[in-house]
């Protein structure tokens, strides 16, 4: 009993979190397949629902009702574990990131981005585990490329954490975010070549184009998804999204001020507490004025409830703005709300510009080779990560020394990131001028 | 010369007799006089009359400067050299194609291979004519070679020559069932490895195949 | 298991040192091969050592069939071999035939095919850039040249019915009259593009990944390209400056002024730039030809019934995708005694293997994209 008292807010956040983690998924996805459409001159799904607004509900029907298909000499107990495990190891690293200064389900673990880095690694296992289990050759081969690549750019992923904590000074997620607050600047301006890199590593870290051979579909080599249909296939394709949200969110952590609003302390600039409800506001809007054009009545139906949706999310966005405005009196009442909402708001508007730029960088590059894409981690990022650290950290004594903080801070930091990557990029000259002389010169053949 | 039109008559009805039928451009009204010269029969006449443009023989002998350079050197291998609607042709003899088709890639520069196939006259001793269209990037110029080969008799592969001979050879091996010596790999190409008959040969038929094929693997009449 | 995903079996060969040799095997249905094509790689660990090329899967014995139709009737066949770009393949036939009757067509006519074809030879190249880069891994260009394609595809519907099979030509000229908004069509569709082609040169053609995926892969030097026949962009791209348009004009290329881009070190990159660089120059061509087009006759008087005096010709004419030779022998009667037809897919594919050799596995796609292949020619 004195267990369910203490812990019953957190079991009920986790049940919430992986009951409900795989809808927002869902639409995750849809939001990629419309971004991507867009970005491609065409529409993306509009069939299944208003806009397409069901396609992830029919997705995952269908998958669910899938055969499920077992290569026979597989082995049973790993094809089943695999997914499993990556899964278990996305949902778990949710399970330490604070969405607002109260939304944390892991309430205030001293190690808590050690915790998320350490958890969604496991997912590794998943990956390695799902190849192997396949019993292909060519699935267990893709499978170990893909975890090569994981593990390359963890190291640079985890150096460039490491500059953030430098500012920040404790793992204690919530605690970072109150250091920004503290210093008034987010970390990710204090050292942008940080951001720069685990940007780059978390791409490479969730499979994601550029960086996706290993699930391309053009490619010889069939990834470790492979043999996995169904309702397993969507256990990964769920780790792997749920693994972009991780990624964003420990950025966003670190590097983008958490649930802070931009410049949260300063005063005059309050009035850009407006700007969720606004925004919320304008998409409601957007929605009613979608509702005539739509060819069905259930359609219509469905566009005017949307953007009932967003007006009611405006409301409870602008109520503790208004609130204190309007009645004085509340505004110590309602401050908590305001934080938790708010806070709630910016942190997933800016986990959504992250994975969004993520979608963009998708359908905008072509996909790197294999040998190429090591090289980038070895050779460039992790010299990069490794000096951008020993600057960043030069950099803070010297801010110590002459009392800078805050944004005066900047004036250590900024040369020392333009020298961690002038510096880098130095090497990877070097590395490039190695390899062309490296490169096999063809002779015209006998042919000739 | 006068071979020449006769074996690819098999018909043996001259062009020049149906005019009256065919409103083809070419077969204005028996001009014969100067194309009749071959003092062979009348009949197997290759070239149709003049045509309302200044008139033109079709197949005619050629003799220029290219011709006196290969028939010095080959002398009898080359055994016909003709022009037909301005293009070059030069017939050789089998054996010797391989040298000859060396020289005219060194020598006179014809150095790329556009094509190489082959033709079936059932009729002809030497049924199959392989035929080598070539081109000179340096003279700008095209010429045909061809050479004869009856049925089993082994034609010396040019893939040593021009490697763009490799496929095609072995296109006309699918297709022919001529034998290319000297060619590294000769196999079918676009037909599968197990399949019997040449199918570009004029005794083969497509609906006696279909025929045969249904009632073997399907054990019924075909409906062609 | 594996023997039903893409990469199939794949049996180890020990060689005669004792090192083990992988046989991959791709497709026939593959993604990125563009069509029924096979390929045998023999791969040493990630490197390809020697390849193999299985083709015929989409053969249909066209050639046979031509003998055993007139010559009218061969002509709708020519359009499915290179179904990307049959307007082309109707004019190779067509002009080859003409040449075989010794009839030409009039001004009008040759003016107006020019324009097709200029127009087909983009619509070619987009789709080649569309599959090219969607296999390497750029997702967006394929809709963009797509979208491009599909103003084109207008154009010949209207002029003809059909979109991608055209039939457009007819033996002595054309059939139908252009219609009325044809040059209107064509000239707003060439201002439209240019900019495009800048939009796909802004996303590939500086981009570091590109750069990364193309350069130095696949890489024909001029002679080998000559030896081993490679004709067309394959062929200009190994820095041999040789297009039929120019060397031995035919239509009315002769009429308009425009530059045969050449590459240099012949890897895919170049064939990349010159492929775009056709594209805008196929452009230009369109523009001059449509501020001219003569009046007149569209139809060569050649009766109902054909019958070339007996002979032979081989005629070729510059395909989007290189030398396409009909090789046509009559013998007098309504149908052809032979009709050849040399595919240039066919004779470009023969390089794959001097191309592939010490490559990545992951290089394969990119080098068979950059041939440019359709295997409807190929087969035939």
């Amino acid at each position: 009993m004195e267990f369910m008292k203490q812990y019953w807010a957190p079991l009920v956040c986790g049940l919430a979190i992986v009951a409900v983690l795989p809808l927002i998924v869902g639409y995750v996805v849809l939001v990629e397949r419309k971004i991507m459409a867009d970005m491609q001159a065409r529409l993306g799904p509009m069939r299944v629902g208003p806009h397409g607004l069901l396609q992830p509900i029919a997705d995952a029907v269908k998958l669910l009702i899938k055969e499920d298909i077992i290569p026979d000499d597989a082995d049973k107990l790993v094809f089943w574990l695999a997914p499993v495990l990556s899964v278990g190891a996305a949902l778990l690293a949710m399970a330490g990131l604070a969405i607002g200064p109260a939304f944390q389900i892991a309430q205030d673990i001293n190690v808590g981005i050690l915790f998320v880095v350490g958890v969604s690694a496991m997912g590794i296992f998943g990956i390695v585990l799902g190849g192997w289990a396949s019993n292909s050759h060519y699935s267990l081969m893709g499978a170990l490329r893909s975890s090569a690549q994981l593990v390359s750019y963890e190291t640079a992923a985890g150096m460039a954490l490491v500059c953030g904590l430098l500012f920040a000074g404790t793992l204690n997620v919530t605690s970072i975010v109150e250091a920004q607050r503290n210093q008034g600047i987010w970390f990710g301006l204090l050292a942008p070549v940080a951001l720069f890199t685990y940007l780059v590593a978390s791409i490479a870290e969730t499979n994601r184009a550029p960086f996706d051979l290993p699930e391309a579909e053009s490619e010889l080599v069939a990834g470790y998804m492979t043999e996995f249909s169904g309702f397993r296939w969507s256990l990964y394709f769920l780790a792997e999204y749920t693994n972009m949200i991780v990624v964003a969110s420990v950025a966003t952590t670190l590097f983008l001020g958490g649930w802070l609003r931009p410049f949260s302390e300063t005063r005059w600039l309050n009035f850009i507490d407006f700007f969720p409800p606004l925004l919320t506001a304008v998409i409601g809007v957007y929605c009613l004025m979608r509702t005539p054009k739509q060819p069905a009545r259930v359609q219509q139906l469905f566009m005017l409830a949307v953007a009932g949706l967003c007006f009611a999310v405006a409301a409870v966005l602008a109520s503790p703005v208004l609130v204190p405005i309007a009645k004085p009196s509340l505004a110590a009442a309602v401050r908590p709300f305001y934080a938790g909402i708010h806070g709630g708001f910016w942190f997933i508007f800016k986990v959504s510009a992250y994975i969004y730029f993520f979608m963009w960088l998708r359908f905008t590059l072509p996909r790197y080779r294999f040998d190429q894409l090591m090289r980038l981690g070895w050779h460039f990022l992790i010299p990069l990560s490794i000096i951008n650290v020993l600057l960043i950290g030069i950099a803070m004594i010297v801010g110590v020394y002459y009392h800078l903080n805050g944004w005066r801070l900047l004036l250590a930091t900024l040369p020392a990131s333009i020298m961690a990557l002038i510096i880098a990029l130095f090497i990877l000259a070097l590395d490039q001028k190695g390899e062309a002389q490296k490169a096999p010169s063809r002779a015209p053949d006998s042919y000739a | 010369m006068a071979d020449e039109p006769k074996e690819q008559q098999p018909s043996g009805v001259p062009a020049g007799d149906k005019p009256a039928g065919s409103s083809a451009p070419t077969s204005t009204p028996p001009a014969k006089a100067p194309a009749a010269a071959p003092p062979a029969a009348a009949p197997p006449k290759p070239a149709a009359p003049p045509p309302p443009k200044p008139p033109v023989q079709l197949q005619t002998p050629l003799n220029n400067e290219l011709v006196g350079r290969v028939r010095a050197k080959f002398a009898a291998a080359l055994l016909e050299a003709i022009e037909d609607r301005k293009q070059a042709i030069l017939t050789v003899e089998c054996g010797r194609l391989a040298e000859v088709a060396q020289y005219l890639r060194d020598e006179e520069k014809f150095d790329l291979l556009s094509d190489l196939t082959a033709v079936d006259w059932p009729r002809r001793e030497k049924r199959f004519d392989v035929v080598l269209n070539l081109y000179s990037f340096a003279k700008n110029e095209r010429l045909r070679v061809k050479a004869r080969a009856g049925d089993g008799e082994q034609v010396p592969s040019v893939a040593g020559v021009w490697p763009t001979a490799n496929w095609l050879e072995r296109e006309a091996f699918d297709m022919f069932g001529i034998i290319f010596a000297g060619h590294p790999n000769l196999t079918r190409i676009l037909l599968p490895d197990e399949w019997q008959g040449y199918p570009l040969r004029k005794d083969y038929d497509i609906i006696e195949q279909d025929t045969s094929w249904v009632k073997e693997n399907l054990g019924i009449e075909s409906g062609q | 298991m594996a023997s039903n995903t893409i990469a199939g079996t794949g049996e180890k060969q020990q060689t005669l040192l004792g090192a083990d040799e992988l046989i991959l095997n791709m497709g026939p249905q593959h993604p990125s091969t563009h069509g029924v094509l096979r390929v045998k790689l023999k791969l040493d660990g990630e490197r390809v050592i020697g390849s193999e090329c299985l083709i015929g899967y989409l053969h249909r014995g066209v050639e046979k069939i031509a003998e055993n139709r007139t010559y009218q009737q061969f002509a709708p066949y020519v359009d499915r071999m290179d179904y990307v770009a049959a307007v082309s393949n109707g004019l190779g036939y067509c002009e080859a035939v003409e040449k075989l009757l010794m009839v030409e067509a009039p001004p009008r006519a040759r003016v107006i095919r020019t324009i097709l074809t200029e127009l087909q030879r983009i619509a070619s190249h987009l789709l080649w850039l569309g599959t090219h880069a969607l296999d390497i891994g750029a997702l967006t260009p394929l809709f963009y040249c797509f979208r491009e394609r599909e103003e084109i595809l207008k154009i010949f519907e209207k002029y003809c019915g059909a979109r991608l099979t055209t039939h457009a030509f007819r033996i002595g000229g054309l059939q139908y009259e252009a219609h009325d908004t044809l040059e209107k069509d064509v000239e707003r569709f060439c201002k439209a593009f240019e900019p495009r082609i800048k939009d796909y040169e802004d996303l590939l053609t500086q981009n570091r990944i590109w750069l990364g995926r193309t350069k130095g892969v696949g890489i024909l030097q001029a002679a080998d390209a000559i030896a081993l026949g490679a004709t067309g962009p394959v062929l200009r791209a190994s820095g041999v400056k040789w297009d039929i348009r120019k060397a031995m004009p035919y239509a009315a290329y002769d009429q308009y002024k425009f530059e045969i881009p050449v590459g240099a070190t012949g890897d895919t990159y170049d064939r990349y730039m010159v492929r775009m660089e056709e594209m805008r120059q196929s452009r230009l061509i369109c523009l001059q030809a449509i501020e001219n087009i003569p009046a007149g006759p569209i139809m060569a008087k050649v009766g109902k019934v054909l019958k070339p005096p007996p002979g032979e010709v081989y005629h070729s004419i510059e395909a989007p995708k290189g030398e396409l030779g009909y090789y046509v022998i009559s013998d007098g009667t309504v149908q052809p005694y032979r009709v050849r037809i040399r595919p240039p897919s066919f004779v470009n594919l023969q390089s794959f293997d001097h191309m592939v050799k010490g490559h990545l596995v992951a290089d394969v796609v990119a080098i068979i994209g950059t041939l440019d292949i359709v295997l409807g020619e190929v087969d035939r």
